[in-house]
């Protein structure tokens, strides 16, 4: 197996595109590793990112935040701005794994990993976030919830690397909040689990909201229903319930030792009401 | 198989070595470095007895690969004492039993230490998330717990006295 770590995102893509075994990109590790040592996958080449320059910054500029593909979740953590702008975000991405996998894993390698129970990725589909791609076609923006399309999949092309998660900076009045089922309180993958993005208008209604449920399908699910009977109201309990309805409503769960299939639907509308109570309860408290 | 010749930092000692690509740094420093505290216990992320400090960040070393370390600095738990005298949190380690067989000591310590640099005085409930990621299966981890908020304690003074010290000079 070659190991190479180039110093620029072109000559990544370069290595990526040219190579005719298996190649992979390598940010923390904590999802490949584990594959190449179970022996499910076996690289000629592992490319790792994180010499490209800047790719383990997070700034913030006028048009939103950007988190590079290599800044590791612990690193997400220590930034004061980015946890006050988006807590759901950051308190997803500091849900992965121990402090010893903080300090290597990222939400880009979170994302394309496409495990249907990433954690970081219903914060990052409620809070609208995109991935700057460079590749051999030059440079694109897309979307997050375009890029995972199934389990272990995405829609991403040979050489194409994510080189940077883009969050827009919230309107005021905004928050955001993420929660998972885990069976114990630390070192597990969700059961099932939510994310939740709202902003208030006047008298603290809300006047835009985005939920989306982990764990429940192939992949992360947007779900409008949910965000439509919030919407409107202080989230009273008729809000509430009609939440948890439309939540239920949006999935279709695997049925496994860790969770039954009513088990996990039944949990995810619990957690769409917690989770969209911590939302809201921040977003009042902002200006 | 052409290897990677890697120059890097080891507990504040320049080293250099050759490794295969997919070497982690965990074997690296076991095989190639004789430096056999870092323990595999899972190879897979679970467990943090291959746990090290790669510039200033704690991570499983079993999930890193040894070229990775090129120009980096890595700190293990042979660089814990200085020289004869153990750290702190050795000590306490040892006062208050917090081993058994001691597999999982190394990456304890490691860990503990991780957790100690940035916050000089953890409450049980910190101490216990930021030890998590670290399997004991002799102690029952009450121990250890009780260790490292001792040694964050003998820490704390340590460093009183040396600002006390500095000030009267
Ligand atoms: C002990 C342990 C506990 C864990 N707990 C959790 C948990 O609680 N929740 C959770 O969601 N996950 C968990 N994970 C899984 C893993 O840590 C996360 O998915 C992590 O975010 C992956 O990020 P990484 O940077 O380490 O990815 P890597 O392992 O570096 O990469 C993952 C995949 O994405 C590809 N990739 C990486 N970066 C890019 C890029 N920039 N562009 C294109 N492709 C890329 C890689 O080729 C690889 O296929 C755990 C793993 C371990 C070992
Ligand atoms: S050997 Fe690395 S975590 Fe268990
Ligand atoms: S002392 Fe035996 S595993 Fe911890």
């Amino acid at each position: 197996m070659r190991y190479e770590s180039p110093r620029n995102s072109r000559d990544a893509v370069a290595l990526m595109a040219s190579e005719r075994g298996d190649a992979y990109l390598l940010a923390g590790g904590t999802d490949l590793l584990v594959r190449m040592r179970g022996e499910f996958i076996d690289p000629d080449l592992v490319v790792d990112i994180k010499r490209i320059p800047g790719i383990q910054d997070i700034r913030r500029m006028t048009s939103g935040f950007s988190i590079g593909a290599g800044a590791s979740c612990a690193a997400l953590g220590r930034n004061k701005a980015l946890v006050r702008a988006w807590p759901g975000v950051v308190e997803a991405a500091q849900l992965i794994g121990s402090d010893q996998i903080q300090g290597r894993c990222t939400i880009a390698g979170n994302m394309c990993n496409a495990s249907p129970a990433a954690d970081s990725m219903p914060a990052l589909i409620a809070a609208r976030a995109k991935a700057v791609i460079v590749g051999s076609g030059g440079r694109r923006r897309i979307a997050v919830d375009k890029i995972v399309t199934g389990p272990g999949k995405t829609s991403l092309e040979k050489g194409d690397i994510v080189v940077e998660i883009v969050l827009p900076i919230p309107p005021p009045k905004s928050a955001d909040a993420y929660q998972r089922f885990i069976p114990r309180s630390e070192m597990d993958i969700a059961v099932c689990s939510a994310g939740v993005s709202l902003t208030l208008g006047p008298r603290n209604v809300v006047k835009q909201a985005r939920v989306v449920l982990g764990a429940v399908a192939p992949t992360a699910v947007l779900v409008p229903n949910a965000a439509r009977a919030i919407v409107g109201t202080r989230l009273d309990e008729d809000a509430m319930m009609k939440l948890a309805a439309a939540c239920e409503k949006a999935c279709a769960p695997i049925d496994d030792k860790r969770g039954t299939v009513e088990f996990r639907t039944e949990v995810a509308g619990v957690l769409a009401r917690r989770v969209a109570a911590i939302a809201y309860d921040r977003a009042r408290r902002k200006r | 198989m052409k290897g990677i010749a890697v120059s890097t930092t080891v507990n504040g000692d320049a080293v250099d070595f050759v490794c295969e690509g997919r070497e982690t740094l965990l074997d690296v420093l076991r095989n190639r470095l004789g430096l056999i505290g870092a323990k595999e216990g899972c190879g897979t992320g679970d467990c943090g007895a291959c746990s090290v400090i790669l510039d200033g960040e704690l991570i499983c070393s079993c999930l890193a690969l040894g070229a990775e370390a090129e120009g980096r600095e890595v700190e293990t738990v042979e660089g814990m004492a200085d020289g004869n005298k153990l750290h702190p949190l050795q000590k306490r380690f040892l006062e208050k039993a917090a081993l058994q067989c001691g597999i999982c000591t190394p990456g304890f310590l490691i860990a503990a230490k991780a957790l100690l640099d940035s916050n000089e005085n953890p409450n049980e409930s910190e101490i216990r998330f930021a030890l998590a990621g670290n399997l004991c299966r002799c102690t029952g981890y009450d121990k250890i717990v009780r260790a490292v908020s001792a040694a964050a304690g003998d820490l704390r003074r340590q460093k009183k006295a040396r600002l006390k010290r500095r000030a009267t000079k």
